[in-house]
């Protein structure tokens, strides 16, 4: 049973348009005591202070405000409501630059607010971000001190995918749609599951103004435009309008089947590491962080979900190979405890070649000069491989 | 058979380019923006002139949409030189009877592009004299199109009577005119009373001048309002409490009707169901005319999806036009079952929702075993996307193959990446519908191109349209009453106000 069906999540036919497809999720009935929807912050950069007087700069579109219930009622216009009389309290629209103080807080006693993605994002740049733990010689002072600090990565927004915008503009949504994968030249790009429709209704523009890694951007560039993935139906067979009916539901059903295996199937992975960061009546925020197994899809996600384990809501983002590969050196480092030679000999290369990997990573300012300049030295010796 | 492959292909362009000049209006569509419509459109339009001149202009004769109309007159005029005299003589007829159908301010604009480009030949200078000289009232025409008027006389070196000629090239001349609606007008710029013996859209403007209140302005002007005026304006004088702004609902064209019911908001369509239902029917029974009730068991399937929206140029047109083939279709049958793909069944209560599901719904309705299936939708089958082909393919080949059923796919929109409106299925006829007015015309004509009809049999049908088209009595006779020179000015095209605005 994979997490669609565990979270009562059922694919419906995709819709697509140039190089993008859009497959709805439908839900039978919504998440009862959850709900979603948008506040719209300015344009200015927001500062959001992580906790331990670090730093986390990056502008912010829009937050989503999750809403817990107690009634199982639609509960639409209260959610609505009450945060039209939040908002003037919360987001004075004057202010030039906001200070939030955590990715995800509370902002009354029965809502959250968290910045969409960005919480992945944040477990995704804080991944070993302390630096090495034992003082190995070949570290510099800088890593020893500060760690990777500042560690930075970039992405394009939903945006600058081309054709994401117009794709996104002529979707048809279904009427109890609670989601949609993100399907760029037929490589998953994006997962985004809310607990309600109406909340997906309100959230579905949204996906505009995510952020797409540089391997969907260029993806996105492929003018291929999509296959036409339509099976013919088995006609043979056919002697009535009856057999025709069943032959479109099997259809329906391969379709359904073939797509939560094999064009889904890369999203949630084995041996991947998941965070808990908020407890709230039976909901659980969490994010999940890939195994960074190379030339691989790796998606980062944050969620939200019940005790029953149903995803509530769903963000991911697909990181670009680069990402992977950075990813990848700093859980082999920090699995053998920074030391070079003993990473090195697990990856089955020279330490040589590991120091020069690291720099071509980014990381290049972790090792003292010195030893850098002696990796660079042997390998213009005999060229490494 | 003596059918050759570029006869085929030419009858396949020829059809293409028809359901595209049906279609197509250079605006924006739901998919398509307005700059790909129009660069589609031009290359059809140069393509065809290219290759097919005759049948090009012959295309006049049939049903396409005014902004093509104009688009063909143009192109005619530009190249006139590279035909010989006979083909221009009957190109000459076409054109001259086709700007007599066009509402006015879309042949003042043609002359506009016209000289634009600077065509300035003699038969053109000829038509213009023909077409204004055929106005039954010129000097209203001055008022209304003053710079129509102005720039057409201008280009053709056309000669006018004395005062008309003051009135447009030097108005402030003379101290008094002698035809009342010159001086009407002078009047108009420092008496209120004369604004309102002008027409509405000249009205306006004066109006705007002297801060004449909305609703009083409206309420004077009201006997001066031409049909399509009032509707347009009545809900807008309702919002002013202005209360003898009323259209005939009635008397309304059954698709503009359908545009006007769903542009209310749904709280008042459920208010006054009985009265716009009634007119509806009433207009869709006129239509039907002796038609009605003689097309047997009739289902069909509606497409009332999201992508009806359309655009903010042709707000919610694709599903006007399914509303409108619904009490057609209604009307025309005799047992009738509509299905519209959001599955709702309360015709008044529509607005775009949902994903074109067009395959189930075609299920359904095959399973109601109509004698006519008539599918309105802009193709664009998504809920699983070419199940509808599919369905409609191993529907042909396996369950009746004898076609007892007569399948017809209207559709709306014009697809610009395709050069024609989508389709559904090799084996199903679609045609490319303007107003829900003429689907008999379209279903009967796909019913006889089902059967894959030659160049031949094309050619015949067109000479046998044009020579209808050119003998036909006084035009607008069916649908536009022109008893006034204000009835004739109902234009029927979004450029009224504009080209009139330029006027005023």
């Amino acid at each position: 049973m994979n997490w669609l069906e565990r979270s009562g999540l059922r694919t419906r036919p995709a819709q697509s348009w140039g190089s993008v497809r859009l497959v709805p999720l439908v839900r039978d009935e919504p998440i009862p005591g959850l709900r979603l929807d948008r506040r719209v912050y300015g344009d200015e950069p927001s500062v959001v202070a992580v906790g331990d007087g670090t730093g986390y700069v990056s502008y912010i579109p829009h937050a989503f405000v999750a809403v817990w219930s107690d009634g199982e009622g639609p509960a639409a216009s209260y959610g609505t409501r009450l945060l039209d009389k939040d908002d003037r309290g919360m987001a004075p629209p004057s202010m030039p630059i906001r200070v939030r103080r955590r990715m995800a807080r509370r902002v009354a006693k029965d809502r959250l607010r968290f910045l969409p993605l960005h919480m992945a994002i944040e477990g995704y740049l804080a991944l070993h971000f302390r630096g090495p733990e034992i003082a190995w010689a070949e570290w510099s002072r800088r890593a020893l001190a500060h760690g990777l600090s500042p560690r930075c990565e970039e992405t394009y927004s939903g945006a600058r995918v081309r054709g994401l915008e117009d794709a996104l503009r002529i979707f048809e949504a279904h009427p109890d749609q609670c989601g949609v994968l993100v399907y760029v030249a037929d490589a998953l790009a994006s997962a985004f599951v809310v607990p309600h429709p109406d909340d997906y209704r309100a959230l579905h523009a949204t996906l505009v103004e995510d952020l797409f890694g540089e391997i969907v951007y260029q993806y996105a560039l492929l003018t291929l435009g999509t296959l036409d993935l339509g099976v013919p139906l088995e006609d043979a067979s056919v002697r009535s309008l009856g057999d025709l009916r069943a032959a479109a539901a099997r259809a329906r059903t391969e379709w359904a089947g073939f797509h939560d295996e094999h064009m889904a199937g890369g999203l949630v992975q084995d041996g991947e590491s998941h965070e808990t960061v908020q407890h709230l009546r039976g909901f659980e925020l969490s994010r999940s962080l890939p195994p960074f197994a190379l030339h691989r899809e790796n998606h980062i996600r944050e969620s939200i979900t019940g005790e029953d384990g149903r995803v509530a809501y769903l963000k991911s983002f697909r990181l670009s190979e680069a990402q992977i590969r950075r990813g990848h050196l700093l859980t082999r480092l920090a699995a053998h405890e920074w030391h070079l030679a003993a990473t090195a000999g697990a990856l089955g290369i020279g330490e040589g070649a590991l120091g020069l990997r690291l720099e071509r990573a980014g990381f290049g300012h972790l090792l003292r000069q010195d030893v850098l300049d002696h990796y660079r030295a042997e390998a213009r010796r005999e060229p490494v491989t | 058979m003596t059918e050759t492959f570029a006869d085929l292909i030419a009858c396949e362009d020829v059809l293409m380019f028809v359901n595209a000049a049906t279609t197509s209006t250079g605006q924006r569509e739901f998919r398509h923006d307005e700059g790909e419509q129009r660069l589609s459109l031009g290359f059809l339009h140069a393509y065809m002139l290219e290759n097919y001149r005759a049948l090009y202009a012959a295309a006049l004769a049939l049903d396409i949409n005014d902004h093509n109309a104009a688009l063909i007159v143009r192109n005619l005029l530009r190249g006139a030189a590279a035909v010989d005299v006979e083909t221009r003589r009957a190109e000459g007829r076409l054109i001259a009877r086709r700007l007599v159908l066009l509402p006015p301010q879309r042949v003042y604009r043609l002359f506009r592009d016209l000289r634009r480009a600077g065509v300035n030949n003699r038969r053109t200078r000829a038509i213009m004299r023909d077409w204004l000289a055929a106005r039954p009232d010129l000097a209203f025409d001055a008022v209304k199109y003053r710079a129509g008027v102005k720039r057409t006389v201008r280009h053709a070196h056309l000669g006018l009577d004395r005062e008309t000629g003051t009135f447009l090239f030097a108005p402030r001349a003379r101290k008094a005119y002698d035809r009342p609606i010159f001086e009407s007008w002078r009047r108009a710029h420092h008496d209120q009373r004369a604004v309102y013996e002008l027409p509405f859209t000249v009205a306006e403007g004066f109006a705007a001048k002297h801060g004449i209140p909305r609703a009083v302005f409206l309420e004077r002007i009201e006997p001066r309002l031409t049909r399509l005026e009032r509707l347009r304006l009545q809900e807008h004088a309702r919002k002013a409490k202005v209360a003898s702004v009323e259209a005939d609902l009635g008397a309304m064209p059954l698709t503009r009707l359908a545009t006007y019911v769903l542009s209310l908001p749904l709280d008042e369509r459920s208010e006054r169901r009985a009265e716009l239902t009634g007119s509806l029917r009433t207009a869709a029974r006129r239509t039907a005319g002796a038609r009605a009730g003689t097309w047997g068991r009739v289902a069909a399937v509606l497409d009332d999806s999201f992508s009806t929206t359309g655009s903010a140029q042709k707000r919610r047109r694709p599903l006007a036009v399914a509303l409108a083939g619904h009490h057609l279709l209604e009307a025309l049958a005799a047992e009738y079952a509509p299905l519209w793909t959001s599955g709702r069944v309360d015709a008044l209560m529509l607005y775009p929702f949902g994903p074109t599901p067009l395959g189930e719904r075609i299920l359904d309705a095959l399973d109601t075993a109509p004698d006519r299936l008539v599918i309105i939708s802009d193709g664009w089958d998504n809920a699983p996307p070419g199940l509808a082909a599919e369905v409609l393919r191993v529907w042909r080949t396996r369950l009746d193959p004898a076609r007892r059923v007569a399948v017809t796919h209207l559709n709306p929109v014009y697809d610009a990446d395709d050069f024609d409106v989508r389709r559904l299925a090799p084996t199903v006829p679609t045609a490319g519908v303007r107003d829900a007015e003429n689907i008999p015309a379209l279903v009967e004509l796909a019913r006889f191109a089902e059967g894959r009809s030659g160049l031949a049999e094309l050619r015949a049908h067109l000479d046998d349209q044009v020579a209808r088209f050119l003998a036909a009595p006084a035009p607008e006779a069916a649908d536009a009453p022109a008893l006034s020179a204000e009835a004739a000015d109902a234009g029927s095209g979004p450029g009224a106000s504009a080209s009139a605005g330029a006027g005023g």
